[in-house]
């Protein structure tokens, strides 16, 4: 079809290049003419710098043999883009590999003569040179004003919290993996910080102590993102101005370069998302050299950042898919070649377990291994783990604790749920709203250690103090009928046939009675699981049940979180399904009984598989308890990519120093735009070819590169984007931007395509090179100059709000959406 | 001319007599005795109330499914003659005479009779032997959960029908492509396709998951049609378009026409009005509209309006206020303003209307001709039984402390002006001089001095707000949100300056009709947006369940209870039925990928075409499976073992290919084959034997003995009632 469009040109081209001889065979209806265009391998740097533009130094002779086309007929592009591949040491661009099967022309173009060394060493000079440069922007725009604002902003109260966690070695929980926070906590700690600062709310001032050595190594993993870029799409298009432009499209991003420069998660989870992904292309284009050094470099070098991802956030998982992907379809491939032994075939898939596998699942174990051992002291996250784990602690009341081991009437104990992340079984002095079951005093769950976790274990019939050491001590036993009592407020564990507050099916459970006198609701049958009658219950180990005597309920917690009234404690009720779930499973966790002899705690240590996998039971359960509420503004996925909503990192008022995180207008749009046109072109381009159009050698080529590497980019922004829609947890704006790097290496490689199919589809050669050069330079400055207008976003304004004239940012609210 | 005079006109039917056979018998197993328990029986409890709303033409909202299904279950009642006086309030209560029991649910009981005959027809299609499809006939027919759940007033039989059917359509369709294209029957079975697609989805939204399968294989096979380089360009062009126009466009104009029928069914005001916007309860009969009729379209400065908001939850609400003032102290030790409170009251009430004044003047009466408000206009509320202006100003509200407290100004004369100008915002202006219409236009109030925006807070005040609902201005106004917008619903024309007279001022006559102004297409995309966002209480049941439970029928659910003896209806599967399609569900997955392999090394095990046989059979049957049953993984509403049915389907249909399989590909030998058949009798007859054993409790016919129920629990997850006497 593409052919109908050629015709025409192949008219111009006559007139263009008159000395050209006629095409012959399959040239001949399709004639192309092959661009050497700025950013072929074969270019001259300083011309391209200087914009002179000059034909590569190809031989002439070559040039025209290129021209006549003498390709395979059906084949197209491939080798001619294999042609021009530069040869050295280094694996060659993944497209060669991916024309794969069809390079028959190959050998032939690997017979032909290397252009001279000189021109060979200026070129990788040049690009060396651009790379730095590149490398030096980057850094220099991250680094730019660093230390402002000198208090702290948004999320570094959590995440610079838990660097000081580390450095004072407290243990504490977060929904994330450890090794972010970890690695701020070593860069913290290298740069002098002693974790004593308490990062208590966004605006504290930093005063005297060292925050930049923290701010600095985010910046620092922040500032590589460009080069990873571009050298990424570099490695995917072989085309140095798509490159360039990817660099420019994120190095003068405001958004990226705002969530660089703070102590956050984000920089470093996109640090490894970027190394994950720029090694798995630099190992993709080493196929051809399996099992070589560089090949393995690369597998590895892969799996290590693959678990470097997963271990900061686990969004990582979704580098983990692409990888996992690009895996499967690579070994796809390989199993197709029948030149390939099984042996072999074997060999490569043992590889490729033990890099992406085995390897990265080793060093995420590790790093909960330094984890576990680094926080060893007790600290705010205690109350988020089983008893058993808390044993490990020092400064928990349960480490090295001796505790009396059987209950007895009289023990005063807390009383945990079994399931993970619910928590003590609680009360206080106050009571359920009115039109919320009885009016009686709230018996929740609560995750921190509280004086109103404590209940005193009564015998049901008697008020007597069993602590009256003329009393005999009397065990409880498995089936006994007991009260508990709330020590605090000296009222009794109660249920009624009232419905629970959220739970509406049911009963609610409340506190009821004076000074432990109520009524005969306060009953509860204490059962062990799985055991006999008359056997006591042990401290720790044993998995009791509560039921109630009236109305033959269980008491359990339903997990969900009460509203204001109720401190959003959890909710507890009793319920009338006697399912085994462990909702309604509980153990005893403190014991205070000076009539007992204690016993030593040490053999419960839970091993270090058990504390892994309950650290990640709690994790997703924490995560998945990070509901929006209602009447709540939340940012929903669509707002992202049209860059609709800032996150407010610092300042409200027109008095402060005020960072907005909002992505650059320009570039932003300019990606949305960017994919809607590329999937317009690569389904027009992926339609033609099943229809068999031939396609013009130069269109093949980039149609490739286009298909190929758009595609693993597009793969990539669609697995770091579309599986937010699913998520039902509370989702911040920041969360696009890994997708969002994505996008913009899209965008590179989109718009160096389309202007080098718009030039290729023009008459004169100047012309094309002249529009080509023209559309790249416009490009790369007009995201410049939208940098210029939008960095008080990033480096902060003072002064009024932009609806003022007197504002910096006067003009540029683009959008009613924007606060700044 | 007149040359089909010179033949005989000579009528060849086809009749295969195991089709109707197997008619006969999925109607005789469907519909035996399809009135017995007189009584509801679990789900029709909520269904039921449903075809009660239809049949008096009471609007409702049922979040749970779009209304086609609930359509056809009223059209039951409709043919029997339902007059919809019944209370569906327990399961288990005897119906009335009035109720038609046989039609109500004879529908559902006809789509699950004919889907046997479906199945049978589905494989003969997929190119499978005529053993193998009268297979998977025969197990659907003895399949106990999937009659349970037919011969009631339920939705999964239709649902599993529509499904079946336009797997079968889509089946005949590309059967027929290879050889008539653009012929009447291929026309047929393709429009056909897109109509059971949208049937499916209209019954219910899970219906959506089979549709986008099919889709997705007629994407493949157009994707292949594409690359046939026999074809033109002009009739592949032809092709895309035939499909997208009857697999896309027809869908969702079916669809659109369900809800059209559903509007139009359902035009009285009733219980569930109250979640939806005030212009679409103006435009049901009765109820808002009967309130609103007559009203001026264009607030005017003077006008008395009440202000409803328009994200009404946790209720719906009006901006209130009273004379009770907020307390000088919280309990948190916190200062308040002392000022007349302002809530959100969810009950109409005087003290819900307040005057839009203009600041220049003084008059509280709307001037001859009215001067309309605008978009951008600043205004003045006061209220009308305290005449106090609504205010906000730099206090935290009483339990949001990072917005401001909303009040009626009272001048306690201590430096703390009053800050009553508002600006007026429609949302939902069509030009920026847009006027401030009642009931159509959303508008936010924005402070002038501190640019808040008046908010409903979502929070209940305590005792001494008498528990109404929170007002604050919001100052982070982060973007839009429904809670921050109002929008007027009652509303006259203020005519008297005096306190006294303005109190029992009369309405005045307009022209204005809010019903015509609401098109039906506004009207659509509301409902279809507020069922989408109802939130179910993801309660747990009784009898609910997680899908794991499910594959290995780990669960069951009693469904009705006789109220004397111990006959009982219980959706059981066939245990059978249940463990080898699961079976066979695994053994294609393993072979899929085996020959896969094998293929990929070019060792071809199958001849092509059987090999493209078994994958289509594999897509449409596993795939069906897998498209019915994974999404529920990520569904956070209560679940119940009847969701399961529609991927048991396919499943089931997947069984017969497998052995079949087995038999023609995996048996070399004859003797092997033939001991394969032996052991399939073998099988069959335990089948059979299960729903012979199940049978009392799928029909509920028979009262057993505590002995005979306690033999039948062979899974002690299974609550089989047993009574004690």
């Amino acid at each position: 079809m593409l052919c109908a469009t050629s015709r025409l040109l192949a008219a111009r081209t006559a007139t263009a290049l008159p000395a050209q001889p006629r095409g012959r065979g399959p040239g001949a209806r399709c004639r192309r003419r092959e661009l050497h265009f700025p950013g072929h391998p074969e270019l001259d740097l300083d011309d391209f710098l200087t914009g002179r533009l000059a034909r590569p130094s190809v031989p002439v002779g070559r040039r025209a043999i290129l021209r006549r086309g003498r390709m395979p007929p059906a084949v197209g592009g491939g080798p001619a883009r294999s042609e021009l591949r530069p040869r050295r040491g280094r694996c060659g661009p993944q497209t060669a590999r991916v024309v794969g099967p069809n390079e028959t022309a190959k050998p032939a173009a690997r017979s032909r003569k290397r252009p001279g060394w000189g021109s060979q060493h200026f070129e990788a000079a040049g690009r060396w040179a651009l790379l730095a440069l590149v490398t030096l922007l980057s850094f220099a725009t991250r680094f730019h004003r660093l230390d402002e604002p000198p208090h702290v902003c948004w999320d570094e109260t959590h995440f610079g919290k838990m660097g000081s966690y580390y450095i004072n070695r407290t243990f504490f929980f977060d929904v994330h993996p450890p090794l972010g926070k970890m690695l701020i906590g070593l860069a913290g700690y290298l740069s002098g910080y002693d974790g004593t600062f308490l990062f208590q709310k966004p605006g504290d001032k930093y005063e005297h102590h060292n925050y930049m050595g923290m701010r600095g190594f985010c910046a620092f993993l922040g500032s590589l993102l460009v080069p990873f870029a571009y050298l990424i799409v570099l490695e995917l298009s072989n085309s140095l101005p798509a490159a360039l432009l990817t660099a420019a499209l994120l190095t003068f991003d405001t958004g990226c370069l705002t969530l660089s420069q703070y102590i956050l998660l984000d920089p470093i989870l996109m640090f490894f998302i970027m190394a994950a992904m720029l090694s798995m292309v630099k190992y993709n284009s080493c196929a051809n050299r399996p099992f070589s050094a560089p090949w393995w470099f690369w597998l590895s070098l892969t799996g290590i950042n693959l678990a470097g991802a997963l271990g900061v956030k686990f969004v990582g998982l979704f580098i983990i898919l692409q990888v996992g992907w690009n895996t499967i379809s690579d070994l796809w491939h390989l199993f197709g070649d029948l030149s390939l032994s099984v042996v072999t075939l074997g060999k490569h898939l043992t590889a490729r377990i033990l890099c992406l596998i085995v390897l990265p699942l080793t060093l995420y174990t590790a790093t909960y291994a330094v984890h576990f051992m680094v926080l060893n002291k007790s600290g705010p996250g205690d109350g988020f783990f089983s008893s058993a784990f808390q044993a490990r602690l020092s400064g928990n009341n349960l480490h090295n604790a001796s505790i009396p081991e059987h209950l007895a009437y009289g023990s005063v104990i807390t009383v945990k749920n079994l399931r993970m992340a619910i928590g003590y079984l609680h009360s206080h002095r106050h009571l359920y709203p009115e039109g919320i079951g009885a009016r009686q005093q709230q018996v929740t769950t609560y995750l921190h250690k509280d004086y109103n976790n404590l209940w005193i274990i009564k015998k049901h019939n008697t008020n007597a103090d069993p602590l009256d050491p003329s009393l005999p001590v009397e065990f409880v036993r498995h089936g006994d009928i007991i009260r508990l009592e709330h020590k605090e407020t000296s009222q009794n564990l109660h249920s009624h046939y009232h419905e629970a507050p959220l739970t509406r099916k049911h009963y609610q459970v409340t506190g009821y009675g004076i000074n432990g006198t109520g009524d005969s609701n306060d009953f509860w049958r204490i059962e062990v699981v799985n055991r006999k009658f008359g056997n006591r219950i042990k401290v720790l180990r044993s998995r009791i049940r509560l039921i109630h005597l009236v109305t033959g309920c269980v008491l359990g917690s339903s997990g969900k979180v009460l509203p204001k009234w109720g401190w959003e404690q959890l909710e507890v009720t009793c319920t009338p399904y006697l399912k085994e779930t462990l909702n309604s499973i509980w153990n005893v966790e403190d014991h205070i009984n000076p009539k007992l002899p204690n016993i030593s705690l040490d053999v419960l240590q839970p091993s270090f598989p058990e504390v892994l996998l309950e650290s990640h039971m709690v994790m997703i359960r924490g995560n998945n308890g990070l509901k929006p509420k209602d009447n709540e503004f939340t940012s929903k996925p669509w707002h992202w990519p049209v860059n609709y909503q800032g996150l407010r990192f610092s300042g409200i008022n027109d008095t402060d120093f005020r960072v907005y995180l909002l992505g650059n207008p320009v570039i932003w749009w300019l990606n949305l735009l960017s994919i809607a046109l590329y999937l317009l072109l690569g389904s027009i381009i992926a339609v033609a070819v099943q229809r068999g159009a031939h396609l013009p050698a130069e269109v093949e080529g980039l149609s490739q590169v286009l298909l190929q590497g758009g595609g693993q980019l597009l793969l990539g922004w669609i697995l770091h984007y579309f599986p937010f829609f699913l998520m039902g947890r509370i989702l911040y704006f920041h969360h696009y931007f890994p997708a969002m790097l994505f996008s913009s290496m899209l965008t590179g490689i989109l718009w160096d395509t389309l202007l080098r199919l718009w030039a290729w589809s023009l008459a004169s050669s100047s012309l094309a090179r002249g529009l080509y050069v023209v559309g790249n330079l416009s490009l790369l400055l007009g995201t410049a100059y939208s940098f210029y207008l939008f960095h008080p976003l990033a480096y902060g304004m003072v002064g009024p709000l932009a609806q003022d004239p007197r504002s910096p940012m006067a003009g540029l609210r683009w959008l009613e959406s924007w606060d700044f | 001319m007149l040359g089909f005079l010179k033949h005989p006109v000579v009528v060849t039917a086809d009749i295969n007599l195991n089709v109707v056979a197997l008619t006969a018998l999925g109607l005789l197993s469907r519909l035996w005795q399809l009135s017995y328990p007189r009584a509801v029986v679990f789900d029709e409890v909520y269904y039921g109330q449903y075809i009660s709303f239809y049949m008096k033409r009471i609007f409702f909202l049922d979040g749970s499914g779009p209304p086609f299904g609930h359509m056809l279950l009223a059209l039951g009642g409709y043919l029997g003659g339902f007059d919809g006086n019944f209370l569906w309030n327990r399961i288990g209560a005897e119906y009335s005479s009035n109720v038609p029991v046989w039609s109500l649910r004879l529908l559902p009981a006809l789509t699950g009779a004919l889907s046997v005959p479906m199945a049978y027809q589905i494989l003969s299609e997929l190119g499978f032997s005529h053993c193998a499809a009268m297979g998977a006939a025969l197990l659907m027919l003895i399949e106990n959960a999937l009659i349970t759940q037919s011969r009631l007033m339920l939705l999964e039989s239709v649902l599993i029908f529509f499904n079946l059917l336009a797997v079968l359509s889509y089946l005949k369709f590309s059967n027929s492509q290879k050889q008539r294209p653009f012929s009447p029957s291929w026309w047929f079975w393709l429009t056909l396709t897109g109509v059971a697609c949208s049937c499916a989805v209209g019954v219910k939204y899970v219906g959506v998951f089979t549709y986008l399968l099919v889709l997705a294989v007629a994407g493949v096979h157009a994707w292949h049609l594409i690359g046939d380089r026999s074809l033109s360009n002009v009739s592949v062009l032809c092709h895309l378009l035939a499909r997208a126009a009857a697999l896309l466009v027809v869908p969702a104009a079916m669809y659109l026409l369900f809800f059209y029928v559903h509007l139009s069914l359902v035009y009285r005001s009733g219980p569930h009005d109250q979640i939806m916007s005030s212009a679409f309860q103006a435009s049901l009969e009765g109820g808002l509209a009967r309130i609103t009729q007559g009203q001026p379209l264009e607030v005017a400065y003077g006008s008395q309006v009440t202000l409803k908001n328009v994200f009404g939850k946790p209720v719906p609400c009006w901006l209130h206020s009273h004379q009770s003032t907020y307390p000088m102290i919280y309990e948190n030790g916190r200062g308040s303003s002392h000022q007349q409170q302002v809530t959100c009251y969810p009950f109409k009430d005087v003290n819900n209307w307040w005057i839009v004044k203009d600041p220049g003047r003084h008059q509280l009466v709307v001037s001859n001709p009215p001067r309309p408000v605008r978009h951008g206009d600043v205004v003045q509320l006061v209220h009308g039984m305290t005449t106090r202006f609504l205010n906000t100003h730099d206090v935290a509200a009483p339990l949001s402390p990072h917005s401001q407290e909303v009040s009626c100004y009272v001048d306690y004369n201590i430096s703390m002006p009053s800050q009553n100008l508002w600006r007026l915002d429609i949302v939902n202006r069509d030009s920026d001089a847009g006027v401030w219409k009642t009931i159509l236009s959303e508008v936010r109030l924005v402070h002038v001095n501190t640019s808040a925006v008046l908010k409903l807070s979502g929070a209940h005040l305590p005792d001494w707000g008498f528990r109404q609902l929170e007002v604050v201005g919001e100052k982070l106004s982060r973007g839009y949100h429904e809670s921050t917008v109002w929008n007027v619903e009652e509303h006259r024309y203020g005519k008297s300056q005096e306190q006294k007279e303005r109190e029992v001022e009369l309405h005045l006559p307009t022209q204005m009709d809010v019903h015509r102004n609401l098109s039906f297409l506004a009207r659509f995309l509301e409902l279809q947006w507020r069922m989408l966002t109802a939130k179910s209480d993801g309660s747990e049941h009784k009898y609910s369940s997680s899908p794991l439970d499910w594959v290995t029928l780990d669960t069951s659910i009693a469904y009705w209870l006789h109220p004397r003896t111990s006959a009982q209806i219980h959706l059981l599967g066939n245990v059978v039925i249940w463990a080898s399609a699961s079976l066979a569900t695994v053994v294609y997955t393993l072979l899929f990928f085996w020959y896969l392999l094998r293929r990929r090394r070019k060792i071809c095990d199958l001849p092509e075409d059987s090999w493209l046989r078994w994958v289509l059979a594999g897509a449409l049957c596993a795939g069906g499976w897998a498209v019915n049953y994974v999404p529920f993984f990520l569904m956070e509403k209560t679940l119940f073992l009847y969701h399961y049915l529609p991927a048991l389907t396919f499943q089931i249909l997947l069984l017969p290919v497998v052995l079949q399989h087995i038999s023609d590909h995996l048996c070399r030998t004859q003797l092997l084959r033939s001991l394969f058949s032996a052991l399939l009798v073998a099988w069959y007859s335990c089948a059979c034997h299960v729903f012979n054993t199940l049978r009392p409790l799928t029909y509920g016919d028979k009262s057993l003995s505590p002995s005979e129920l306690k033999a039948l629990r062979w899974k002690d997850s299974w609550d089989i009632l047993i009574r004690k006497y």
